[in-house]
């Protein structure tokens, strides 16, 4: 007999991926349904990995609640799972009159919202918290933090995982019936049954809605595209710098340090209809060239390493075509239905709230049984390049896998790459391990090691040739051996 | 444990090897060569086609060919060699770390080769519109995948840039059965030798479009296909010039960078030209007993330039261990618009020594001259150059008629 779920999670993003690490604290039969390959594919992996303070959203709005709540609790979540942050601060630059307006106003926003620690710094100030800052005065916000997107959402998985959650990639839903009192869920792989389905499946949130019966919903689809710049230029920069915001609020391209040591200039913002475009245009990279240099003194195209986009998944209104805020909901028509959408920024600082306010709503339709054996702490792969030249003995001695550098830019090593091989959530695409190891992100960006790596893949996993695929399905690296 | 050495010598490609045997052969024998793969040879390792050695052994060799001389006068004379080791740091005090399956080797040298070569221009680094799907390769990785991992990359193949790999390459798919329809270079020469155009595309009826470059890329899983237009004289895509190219494999050869995150970390300084350490006629950096030599200094079109150059450097580490100091360089040699860059970038005035430049673009029936206060005291008359072919000219010390800069100057 098939399997019933409990709680069956479609989108693996950091919102599904916290939803499902939350659930996974009681006894219930939990599983992840995700259309890619690996967790953070899309919007979660795609932004600025910024922790956001939460002074920008309209107070009493789930977005204010939840980004304040979840700023407030992340060295907590970054300590027990192992996710790289800085609490950096960040700063929001004004040049003009306009501007220190609109920085009073969002002072004023944030301190209604509970951000603590807002202040107007003028410009000595300002060059003193980040020298190759632009603008003349700034809102300086304290608990703003930098953290690492990839990681963050692969550790709230993989503690889901060992929780016992089961995970089920390359599973695109493509229907959802109701079936006495189950839900059928149809993938392009297999039909899973369950008791509850959560929507947390970001860009396809308002498709998957509408499966459940929740109809009109419009998601707009926002690109943004950034550069990513070369560690040289991150000795430049302390903490994000942003413009202040404009009248209709939101922050255009800014300059945000990577907890790596990058630099990402970007977003800009622009509607688009294909939702699953993430080229690389001419026109915006002339843009953040133009729009970052204001912020960051140092964006030289000798610095550039690559360019990437992310499309933010915006619920908008039908009428005057205006972002509205974030939607969690349980409705009559859906039973048994938690219904995420419009979950964009500041989804990554706000997913672990979220995912609380869900499992709360659950609670309210049925009693929960606390799981005795949840564990909430995950250990990620220790990084060679950040130990001390002791250490770097001690792990060799242990392991002469640590003794063999593979990805000489980033310093990572043979050991970790095969570590990241057998994550537990079995994601063996070789953009996975680029994401958990940091290897082929560096200057050369794979020149070196790419190579490398997929011996590994192969050897590790006893995968063909064939077999071996960069990103998503059907993104086959090779088309054989030159050979027999 | 510090390991002291006379000389460390990070990188067994053909600049090292080169520089390790020379050194030995000249009385320093207390050596070592750090090489972070297996074996020792480098970058020629991968390099299967022939044509290496011409101008050194008159005879055309393949890359593991030309590199196995190297290797065995290496073992002959017991020269000692760490593979499977990566320096990760190298300090003004000559201190050089490296990581291997033994642990961390720290060696304390008199003088440091840097022979670690140079690495392949990105497509990040030239910022290419479209989409990331599989099927984007450089030139040297799909060299290294179809040569050393008997791995065939695509089916399909467009390549962008003229550079010699990126020609290589070209062959090399076709002789293996993929179907390579075009290469496109944004100059309006070509950025790789004439010697490579005759024998690895008009040979085999492979187009080369000057004044084209890619302007989108199409696929999110594979690569599906890229659209190409023509540029103008400011190299910006011409509007309405567009053509679409079905592929599964979009091959980069857009340049070669010298590989010197080593050089930044220890504070050498740069030449933004060339990418490689300013150098004087001695090979010696801005630190004192720090060289370097080979496609680590300057991007080589040959390899028996660089063997002659890791050589060249040689004769100056014996001198700098024999009397730990070398005459300062207070010679600058300035470059004029048409000159790409020099190598080296000052000189002593106190040996002979060699130029090497290239020009920024073709000329024909031109004339290099050296000048120093105002007269030509060198000159070289060429019927064509061209920015492929490195041009070099050898001074002696007796040439200098002063001590003031060098004007190197085309007419």
């Amino acid at each position: 007999m098939k399997q019933v779920y409990d709680v069956l999670i479609i989108g693996a993003g950091v919102v599904g991926s916290a939803i499902a690490r939350e659930f996974s604290r009681y006894i219930l039969k939990i599983g992840v349904l995700e259309k890619e390959l690996d967790v953070c594919y899309e919007t979660s992996g795609r932004n600025s990995g910024v922790l956001h303070g939460g002074f920008t959203y309209k107070p009493g709005s789930l977005r204010a609640e939840c980004s304040v709540e979840g700023n407030a609790e992340f060295d907590k979540v970054a300590e027990e799972l192992d996710v790289p942050f800085k609490r950096t601060g960040k700063v929001v630059v004004g040049f003009d009159k306009k501007d220190r307006e609109s920085l009073l106003k969002y002072k004023a926003i944030g301190e209604e919202n509970g951000v603590p620690g807002l202040e107007i710094i003028d410009k000595a100030r300002l060059q003193e918290l980040d020298p190759s800052a632009g603008g003349e005065f700034a809102m300086y916000s304290p608990t703003t933090g930098i953290l690492n997107p990839f990681i963050y959402n692969v550790a709230l998985a993989e503690n889901a995982k060992e929780n016992g959650v089961d995970f089920y990639f390359d599973n695109e839903v493509i229907a959802i019936e109701r079936d006495n009192d189950l839900y059928r869920v149809v993938t392009k792989k297999a039909v899973y049954q369950t008791r509850w389905v959560v929507n947390s499946a970001g860009l396809n949130s308002a498709k998957i809605s509408s499966m459940l019966g929740i109809n009109g919903y419009i998601i707009g689809g926002f690109k943004g595209e950034y550069f990513i710049l070369d560690k040289k230029a991150g000795q430049f920069i302390n903490m994000p710098v942003y413009p202040a915001p404009g009248p209709t609020g939101g922050f255009a391209t800014h300059a945000t340090p990577t907890v790596d040591g990058n630099v990402l200039i970007g977003p800009d913002s622009v509607l688009v209809d294909d939702l699953v475009d993430y080229g690389a245009t001419v026109s915006a990279m002339a843009g953040l060239i133009a729009d970052g240099s204001k912020m960051f003194k140092h964006v030289k195209p000798e610095y550039f390493i690559r360019n990437f986009s992310g499309i933010r998944p915006k619920r908008i209104d039908k009428e005057t075509g205006k972002a509205l805020d974030f939607v969690l909901e349980v409705r009559d028509e859906a039973p048994n239905t938690i219904n995420l959408v419009g979950i964009e920024s500041p989804g990554l600082t706000s997913a672990l709230p979220l995912a609380r306010r869900a499992v709360k709503m659950f609670s309210e339709k049925e009693p929960l049984v606390p799981n005795e054996n949840f564990y909430p702490k995950r250990k990620g792969i220790l990084c060679f390049a950040k130990q001390t030249d002791e250490m770097k003995k001690t792990l060799i001695e242990k392991d002469p896998n640590y003794g063999e550098i593979i990805c000489r830019c980033e310093m990572v090593t043979k050991a970790e790459i095969i570590e990241a091989v057998h994550n537990s959530l079995g994601v063996c695409t070789v953009m996975g391990i680029k994401n958990r190891t940091r290897a082929m992100m560096g200057r050369c960006q794979g020149g070196y090691c790419e190579t490398r790596i997929v011996e590994i893949i192969k050897q590790e996993l006893n995968k063909t040739t064939e077999q071996v695929l960069y990103k998503k399905s059907g993104s086959n690296m090779f088309t054989g051996t030159v050979r027999k | 444990m510090t390991i002291k050495k006379d000389v460390v010598i990070v990188g067994g490609g053909p600049a090292g090897l080169a520089a390790a045997i020379s050194l030995y052969k000249q009385g320093v024998e207390d050596i070592v060569i750090i090489e972070r793969e297996k074996q020792l040879g480098g970058i020629l390792r991968q390099c299967i086609h022939d044509g290496f050695g011409l101008t050194r052994f008159k005879q055309t060799l393949s890359g593991p060919e030309y590199s196995q001389k190297f290797i065995d006068l290496v073992k002959e004379l017991k020269i000692e060699c760490v593979t499977d080791a990566t320096v990760i740091e190298i300090t003004p005090e000559k201190k050089v770390v490296a990581i291997s399956k033994l642990g961390l080797l720290v060696y304390q040298a008199k003088a440091i080769v840097l022979a670690m070569g140079c690495r392949e221009r990105t497509r990040g680094a030239i910022s290419i519109p479209g989409s990331r799907p599989a099927g984007i390769y450089s030139a040297g990785v799909a060299q290294s995948y179809i040569n050393l991992y008997n791995t065939m990359v695509g089916q399909e193949v467009v390549i962008l840039g003229s550079g010699d790999i990126g020609m290589i390459m070209a062959r090399r798919m076709t002789l293996e059965g993929a179907k390579v329809k075009a290469v496109f270079e944004i100059q309006p020469y070509p950025s790789g030798l004439p010697r490579n155009i005759e024998q690895c595309l008009n040979d085999y009826n492979i187009p080369l479009y000057l004044s084209h470059t890619v302007t989108n890329i199409k696929g999110h899983s594979r690569l599906e296909g890229v659209t190409v237009a023509k540029v103008d004289e400011h190299l910006h895509p011409i509007s309405g010039t567009e053509r679409d190219y079905a592929c599964d494999t979009l091959i980069l050869s857009v340049g070669l960078i010298p590989e010197n995150e080593l050089s930044m970390g220890c504070g050498i300084k740069l030449d933004g030209r060339t990418k490689g350490p300013l150098v004087d006629d001695y090979y010696q950096t801005n630190i004192a007993g720090i060289f370097a030599a080979g496609n680590v200094l300057q991007v080589h079109d040959l390899v028996d330039f660089v063997s002659a150059e890791a050589e060249a450097l040689a004769a100056s580490v014996v001198e700098y261990i024999k009397k730990c100091r070398l005459t300062p360089a207070a010679i600058n040699i300035i470059a004029d618009a048409d000159i790409g860059y020099t190598v080296p970038q000052k000189v002593s005035g106190e040996k002979d020594f060699q130029i090497s430049l290239r020009v920024k673009r073709p000329l024909k029936n031109c004339e290099i001259s050296v000048i120093q206060a105002g007269t030509a005291i060198k000159s070289i008359k060429l019927q064509k150059a061209i920015p492929a072919e490195m041009i070099k000219i050898r001074l002696t010390k007796s040439d200098l008629i002063s001590i003031d800069d060098l004007k190197v100057v085309v007419k």
